[in-house]
């Protein structure tokens, strides 16, 4: 099945390119550490999921590009053309030339009706070139204008399109010191709609990345294109093709129904958080020798331990014993689903029964439903061994709360409303968001 | 996108010169191969003048002649003729002019009120022929002075005007303020009369201030004649330089000090016309910049003031140009906006600086300036690839600071003192449209404004208390 990509605004755009760069470059690298048959096979999965075929021979992505200003769409095609790889088809964008300002409103609810049906027109034309539509897979930043404000927009129209269709929204939250003064209002209003709109919610915070940069990645000077490049592998790690549990000898056919099966249980709990160890740089990758069981024990540690990497982890923290209240301890991560995805030399002898641990979970499903696991003998970009996890837990219940706690101060004190009101949304428009995300961070934190 | 700059007046005619000036170096540095591109598009239209003046616009391929996309407004001729007599004749044409003999006398009154009147729907017309020729306009630039006439009172008029026919279209305006040794004796009045109208009527507006201006060129000149700059300074890094330009006549002693104004706008719209990691258009600068209708007053700092010849920069220079940014000798009105309080802060940053430079330097001098309570971590950022020529990289640091309410205290009391002895008043009153109440209105509306500042300042260092959140039911 094909997966359709829409990305959207300068940060879905930029963070697009790089996802294709390291699908293609993975898919194409000599570092598979399997079989033939096991290589060719990922590939093709691969190849169908993502890229379609033209007659140059060169694949193309299956992606749509939409922006309110034209430079960076412009400069993503002729980047992703140059590589000689792979392309972005010819047509696949839709552009404009004034922007949104870094205004959701302005985004969802001027650039958003008018440019609805060209927009959807691109999405039809991509949908129709697949065998099999898997779903659709948006990438946006929540901070600025046209990613967070038409994002949130698109994401609806995707709805109503394809009401059968997967729809999973891979969101950008900023650096917590600004990067736009109005991030916290445009993140409130476009969490609130996306929770409405899409089957879940996949984040990257830009503070954690920068860590990953900084202290893993030992590079000096961080650039943008450093941090997407992380991103971009650790996206790749999950939507490269695996083969789920009994799923037969193939690579899955489904891999966002499966993964959303897998950690959506129930629709008031979609955010998704998301860990690949290990990173390090390249030039490090020939000295470094993992072991599966070194591996599963880092990455259940950060899961409990709300650690952003693997470097620094507080190994202090431990789950409750089993018995005991309800009340947990408040650094104790508890998780509602998980999911591991291993890739990678001898990844079945990898034992994850740690994961299962019923002390991990909510009371309220069976930890065998609540854990998953996927894994490949096939390596992925040039790491031996890599694994990551996908989480649908309290991973995410911090940050949440510290932006909608500052968007709700800038809120009481009236500060930038009518840069809001003169496109549409009002006074009452904001309560109603910052109603939908307490009760997102209730939920979150009665687990 | 493009932008459009109306030079009004005998200082924005002059600031305007040196704005396009420096903005065609800017391009001819960046584009090698002569291709009109959108990134000179949003400045300069490109036309066929193989068959005359008059020719039809090219979009695309070679570039053949390139129009400044302007107009440029002034009741006396002295300052146009002399530029449609210089070097830079042929980027613009005459359906681009708005002249007349006289002059304004000093008087805003008889800039806004006769020579608005009087010209109208000269300007009206020539406005939309210039907008009929972008494809997409995003903002309007106004550049003049306070103190006098026609920049003042016939720019403040042609605001009005903009706002009337193009209400979808950002305002900003660049403007010059007297200072307190001015010439014009009549400037406080002029300034506070215009003021009501910027209050009113501009999305944006940077104050400059003359003494800001002065005392950088002067910090320049001694540094570099102090010998104490070890290495060779490169002469087109200097931000009042106009080496390289077309302008090569000795420099007159304004014009150093135009080219620091010229900077700043070419940088404020650098990452609008040129790629980069993190793009910062006009329009966000406005979003993000203004919380509330009336506080639109940005206190501007452009560094580094000049590039030393050797090109390796070790990061701790680079930390040093955040550093200056905020200080207070480096700002383009006086005022120290760290012992003030911010209302929200943007910086475009320019070059080969990338995220972690700007993340390590706001975390490094956060600590040392005041915030207001409601947007304690309100950054704005930009990142364009492109720096100013001469430089690897550069920083503009726009602040919404409550530091600038001195200049409007300032200005309202040498205001009263004219107005309390009804000095020179009767030039304004006999002028048609003219009387008492617009001078109260206008000091009234002044005074309004100081107030708002000081009520934000009476927050400052105050106890911070969260509002309490929505309690959801469980």
């Amino acid at each position: 099945m094909s997966i359709v990509t829409v990305q959207l605004g300068q940060c879905g755009n930029q963070i697009g390119h790089e996802v294709f760069s390291a699908l293609c470059s993975d898919s194409r690298g000599t570092h598979g550490l399997c079989s033939k048959k096991e290589n060719e096979s990922y590939q093709e999965s691969c190849k169908e999921r993502f890229f379609c075929e033209e007659e140059s021979g060169v694949p193309v992505a299956r992606a749509v590009l939409v922006d309110m200003e034209p430079k960076v769409i412009s400069h993503t095609l002729s980047m992703a053309a140059s590589s000689g790889h792979w392309k972005y088809s010819s047509h696949s964008h839709f552009c404009q030339k004034q922007g949104s300002g870094n205004n959701w409103a302005n985004g969802h609810s001027v650039h958003g009706p008018r440019h609805k049906e060209a927009i959807m027109e691109l999405v039809q034309k991509e949908a129709e070139k697949c065998d099999r539509l898997g779903g659709f897979f948006t990438i946006m930043s929540m901070a600025g204008g046209t990613g967070s404000g038409l994002g949130a927009f698109v994401t609806q129209c995707l709805r109503d399109a394809f009401p059968s269709s997967f729809l999973l929204n891979h969101v950008i939250w900023p650096y917590g010191t600004g990067e736009v003064i109005v991030q916290n209002y445009n993140s409130v209003l476009t969490l609130s709609h996306l929770y409405h709109s899409a089957d879940a919610l996949l984040v990257h915070e830009n503070d954690v990345i920068h860590k990953i940069c900084a202290q893993l990645m030992n590079i000096k000077q961080i650039s943008f294109r450093d941090v997407n490049q992380v991103i971009a592998h650790q996206l790749g790690s999950v939507f490269q093709p695996t083969h789920t549990a009994g799923g037969g000898s193939g690579y899955s056919r489904n891999p966002l129904g499966d993964l959303l099966e897998a950690l959506v249980p129930h629709p008031e709990f979609r955010m998704l958080g998301l860990r690949n160890i290990p990173q390090m740089p390249e030039s490090s990758l020939p000295y470094s020798t993992f072991t599966w069981p070194g591996l599963t024990k880092h990455l259940r540690q950060i899961l409990i331990a709300h650690a952003p990497m693997e470097e620094g982890i507080d190994w202090q923290v431990q789950p409750p014993p089993p018995g005991s209240s309800t009340n947990k301890a408040l650094h104790f991560n508890t998780s509602i689903a998980n999911l591991v995805i291993l890739r990678g030399k001898d990844v079945h002898s990898a034992d994850l029964g740690s994961f299962q641990d019923p002390s991990l979970y909510t009371s309220w499903l069976n930890p065998q439903d609540a854990f998953s696991a996927w894994r490949t003998p096939r390596a992925f970009n040039k790491y031996e061994k890599s694994a990551s996890l996908v989480s649908n837990s309290q991973f995410l219940l911090k940050p949440l709360d510290s932006i909608v706690g500052k968007a709700w101060n800038m809120f009481a004190s009236k500060a930038y409303l009518h840069q809001y009101t003169k496109f549409g949304i009002q006074e009452e428009d904001f309560l109603d968001c910052f109603t939908t995300l307490e009760q997102v961070i209730s939920s979150y934190t009665n687990l | 996108a493009v932008s459009l700059p109306f030079a009004v007046g005998q200082c924005g005619n002059q600031v305007g010169c040196r704005f396009w000036d420096l903005a065609l170096r800017e391009h001819a540095a960046v584009n090698k191969k002569g291709i009109y591109d959108e990134a000179l598009s949003s400045f300069f239209r490109n036309v066929d003048t193989r068959s005359g003046d008059n020719g039809p616009d090219i979009y695309e391929g070679k570039i053949c002649s390139l129009k400044a996309r302007a107009l440029l407004i002034d009741m006396e001729e002295g300052v146009v003729n002399e530029i449609l007599q210089g070097p830079l004749r042929d980027v613009f044409d005459s359906k681009q002019l708005i002249t007349d003999v006289s002059g304004s006398g000093n008087n805003w009154a008889v800039g806004h009120k006769i020579y608005g009147c009087q010209y109208r729907e000269n300007i009206v017309e020539k406005l939309r022929k210039t907008a009929e020729h972008c494809d997409c306009l995003q903002c309007f630039f106004i550049i003049h002075s306070m103190g006098g006439g026609t920049g003042s009172g016939l720019g403040t008029f042609v605001l009005n005007l903009l706002e009337e026919e193009f209400p979808e279209v950002y305002r900003f305006v660049t403007s010059v303020y007297p200072s307190g040794e001015d010439d014009v004796i009549t400037s406080p009045y002029n300034s506070v009369l215009a003021m009501k109208e910027l209050n009113e009527h501009a999305d944006c507006v940077l104050p400059i201030e003359n003494e800001s201006l002065f005392e950088i060129v002067n910090k320049i000149h001694q540094l570099i004649n102090s010998g104490k700059l070890g290495t060779t300074v490169k002469q087109n890094s200097l931000v009042t330089s106009s080496a390289g330009t077309a302008k090569t006549l000795q420099e007159k002693p304004f014009d150093a000090m135009n080219n620091i104004v010229a900077n700043l706008l070419l940088n404020l719209t650098s990452s609008a016309r040129f790629e980069g990691s993190l793009n910062m258009d006009l329009n966000e600068i406005s979003m993000n910049l203004v919380p509330f209708p009336r506080l639109h007053y940005l206190v501007s700092s452009l560094t580094p003031l000049y590039t030393l010849a050797d090109v390796n920069v070790p990061s701790r220079r680079l930390d040093q140009m955040f550093s200056d940014a905020f200080s207070r000798d480096h700002q383009l009105i006086r005022a120290d906006p760290k012992r003030s309080l911010y209302l929200a802060c943007a910086l475009l940053v320019r070059g080969n600086v990338q995220v972690s430079d700007l993340r390590r330097n706001i975390e490094r001098l956060k600590p040392s300036l005041h915030f207001v309570s409601w947007n304690q971590e309100g950054w704005k950022t930009g990142l364009c690839s492109v720096p100013p020529v001469g430089h690897s990289h550069s920083l503009l640091a726009l602040a919404n600071n409550t530091c600038v309410k001195p200049t409007f205290i300032e200005l309202k009391d040498r205001f009263m003192k004219l107005y309390k002895k009804k000095a020179h008043l009767h030039h304004y009153l006999q002028i048609d449209g003219m009387d008492q109440s617009c001078f109260s209105e206008a000091i009234s509306s002044l005074s309004d404004l100081i107030e708002e500042y000081n009520e934000l300042d009476a927050t400052k260092g105050g106890p911070r208390i969260d509002p309490s959140r929505l309690k959801i039911a469980v």
